[in-house]
């Protein structure tokens, strides 16, 4: 084949290559530090009482949107509890109600299913791992809300807390079930790759040593893929919270801290999640406060995503050792 | 429930080998090994029932709200639903947005993918790299479009999108949250190509070598041409990615219904200009949005369905054809 052009010499081509693939690196980098440079005011102001309960953040928020192009420094007063406490008890209670129901779907997909099974469920696990979650949110709030509401509230729990908060529904209860249902197809995805990876010798030595199947998988294949458990906990907590869209639209939306001391209702709190408040208060970016706080949460879901990035990271490195990684 | 779904049948007592044994019928098994294995069936059978009842939910609704007219018309401001128009311009939206952030995802994933496997040096760069992208896969789409907001609000990417009286920009458009999608596309289409590359045993690139081939001619010709249903498969799964995201769309893409051109060159003067999709369209109409129009949030919510099973269904097709043809890495193996 004839060609004009000179053929790519070697070094030319590593070094372009490796510049594309440091972009990666310096998106990561320009991302913490546009985030941080705005977010640092209201850090800078707030101190240690930013991530304080106190007030109302519903009010605090909506009270910068009118403090001009250069607000003072208690303009930008803000206690974020609320918000990160209503986002570790979706996060947390989806990943613990998700795990187990994954670990057992995933030994199930692996071990028992029979093939034709198997067919149809491995691409219905993608399918549900791809749905976006607009429609999770949108089922969430025109089906399963209403239900909530009509046979679940009763009119007496609505009334004995009217004064504080509007129970309507949407709230904790729908916000974790959708958001379980969303994040267990990925867990189930990192668990089974796991056990497949499991060399069947190792099943079968136990088989032969004369424990039943379900023995050689709970004691033998589960334990080797504990770090792909952990790993597939981890990611689907880094996914659950960043969900951003459809928890605004099935948690009621309010700067709310749900209080387990509050007995059943506690299922039925309205609340806001860290993500949805970036995302609902992205409208008001013009005013500085607004803009620092909308960015401080921004910087603290950055870092947790880093932290729980690296958590997985760390959690898979024994599967490399031994080979039943990727 | 869950231990109806065992493989039923009481165990004789004493009849059976002992308890902790046993063959391989599972009625054999010890009372809690049987319970634990019916818990995996419900388990697994409960994932394909609310599979189904998502879909069919969704399909039911879609097929009784959606009508021609809907897909053919413009969407209109106006208070009542009657009057709001269609979905055409969020469908052209979605379509638009996932073809740039793919278009700018795939070379650079690839670029990536093909460096970390062939190259990798300096090894410290590498693993920087591989980690960078595991931490970019775990960043929330909702963080990634606020840092685009910041960084293409900057007067040095004011070409990207519109530009107010005052000078400030204001860093919404099609380009720019095209460029976010591809950072949230880029870990699939990277993921993808490295699984292939590295499926590919040696002794095929030694070959090559041999011939006299350049590390850089073989990538071309030997490496890159195995990989292709990989780089597909990554480049499907990264469009369902794009498609079915909301809150980059919601943050980035000014949020206007109609398509919103800025400036007066054709072509470009949408690329920079704002817009919708579908499901920001979805998001929108819903209670949550300012629209309310549940029935058409249904319609646009069954046609963005409809667009991630096809893209799912891709992938199957392209593993299969692949398969097929003896492309995957799988061939070399032998």
């Amino acid at each position: 084949m004839h060609r004009l052009r000179k053929p790519w010499t070697d070094r030319r081509a590593e070094l372009l290559l490796g510049a594309l693939a440091s972009l990666v690196l310096v998106s990561i980098l320009l991302m913490i530090v546009f985030v941080a440079i705005r977010a640092w005011p209201s850090f800078l102001h707030n101190g240690l009482h930013w991530f304080g309960a106190g007030g109302d953040v519903d009010r605090q928020i909506s009270d910068m949107v009118n403090t001009g192009a250069d607000p003072a420094p208690e303009d930008y007063a803000l206690s974020a509890w609320p918000l990160i406490w209503a986002t570790i008890l979706t996060t947390g209670l989806a990943v613990i109600l998700g795990l187990g129901f994954a670990l057992l779907a995933a030994i199930f997909l692996v071990e028992f299913a029979p093939s034709p099974v198997r067919r149809v469920l491995s691409p219905v696990i993608r399918l549900l791992a791809a749905v976006p979650s607009v429609i999770f949110g949108l089922i969430g709030i025109l089906v399963l809300a209403p239900w909530i509401n009509e046979h679940l509230v009763s009119q007496e729990r609505k009334a004995s807390v009217q004064y504080v908060i509007n129970l309507s529904g949407t709230g904790l209860l729908v916000s974790v079930v959708i958001l379980t249902v969303m994040i267990t197809p990925i867990m189930i995805a990192i668990i089974s790759d796991a056990l497949y990876a499991v060399p069947r010798s190792w099943r079968e030595g136990a088989l032969a040593l004369g424990v039943n199947r379900w023995r050689a998988i709970w004691t033998v294949s589960v334990r080797a893929v504990r770090p792909a458990i952990v790993a597939g906990a981890v990611l689907a907590a880094a996914r659950a919270l960043g969900e951003a869209i459809m928890l605004s639209m099935v948690s009621g939306s309010k700067g709310f801290a749900p209080n387990p001391a509050d007995g059943l209702t506690f299922v039925f709190e309205p609340m806001r999640t860290l993500a949805s408040t970036v995302v609902e208060d992205a409208e008001s970016l013009n005013a500085p406060a607004v803009r620092a706080s909308v960015y401080s949460f921004a910087l603290l879901l950055l870092f947790s995503s880093f932290m729980l990035s690296i958590t997985a990271f760390v959690a898979k490195l024994p599967m490399k050792r031994y080979g039943t990684g990727r | 429930m869950a231990t109806e779904l065992a493989p039923a049948g009481a165990p004789a007592p004493g009849a059976g080998p002992h308890p902790d044994r046993g063959g391989a019928a599972p009625r054999t098994w010890r009372p809690g090994d049987r319970v634990a294995l019916g818990l995996c069936w419900a388990a697994g059978l409960a994932l394909c029932l609310i599979a189904a009842a998502i879909v069919g939910y969704m399909a039911y609704r879609g097929i009784q709200y959606l009508r021609p007219s809907l897909i053919t018309s413009r969407p209109r401001p106006s208070a009542d639903q009657r009057g709001s128009g269609g979905f055409l311009d969020p469908i052209v939206g979605t379509v638009l947005l996932t073809v740039i952030g793919i278009a700018l995802a795939t070379p650079v994933a690839v670029a990536t993918a093909v460096w970390l496997v062939e190259y990798g040096r300096p090894a410290w760069l590498a693993r920087a790299v591989e980690s960078g992208i595991e931490i970019v896969a775990g960043t929330p789409d909702i963080v990634i479009a606020i840092f685009g907001l910041a960084l293409f609000q900057q007067s040095l990417f004011a070409p990207l999108s519109f530009t107010a009286a005052g000078g400030a920009v204001f860093g919404r458009s099609f380009l720019v949250a095209g460029a976010m999608m591809a950072l949230i596309a880029l870990p699939m289409v990277f993921g993808a190509t490295r699984e292939g590359l590295q499926a590919i045993p040696r002794h095929l690139r030694e070959a090559s070598y041999a011939l006299g081939k350049t590390r850089i001619a073989t990538i071309r010709r030997v490496l890159l041409p195995a990989v292709r249903p990989n780089i597909s498969t990554g480049a499907a799964l990264g469009m369902g990615r794009i498609a079915g995201d909301t809150a980059i769309v919601v943050v980035l893409l000014g949020a206007t219904l109609q398509i919103d051109p800025t400036g007066n060159v054709p072509g470009l003067g949408v690329l920079r200009g704002t817009g919708s999709t579908l499901t920001s369209y979805v998001y929108n109409n819903s209670p949550a949005g300012e629209g309310a129009a549940p029935q058409k949030a249904y319609a646009a919510a069954f046609v963005l369905l409809l667009i991630v099973v096809a893209l799912n269904f891709a992938v199957d097709l392209i593993a299969r054809h692949a398969g097929r043809n003896g492309l995957e890495g799988t061939r070399f193996s032998a």
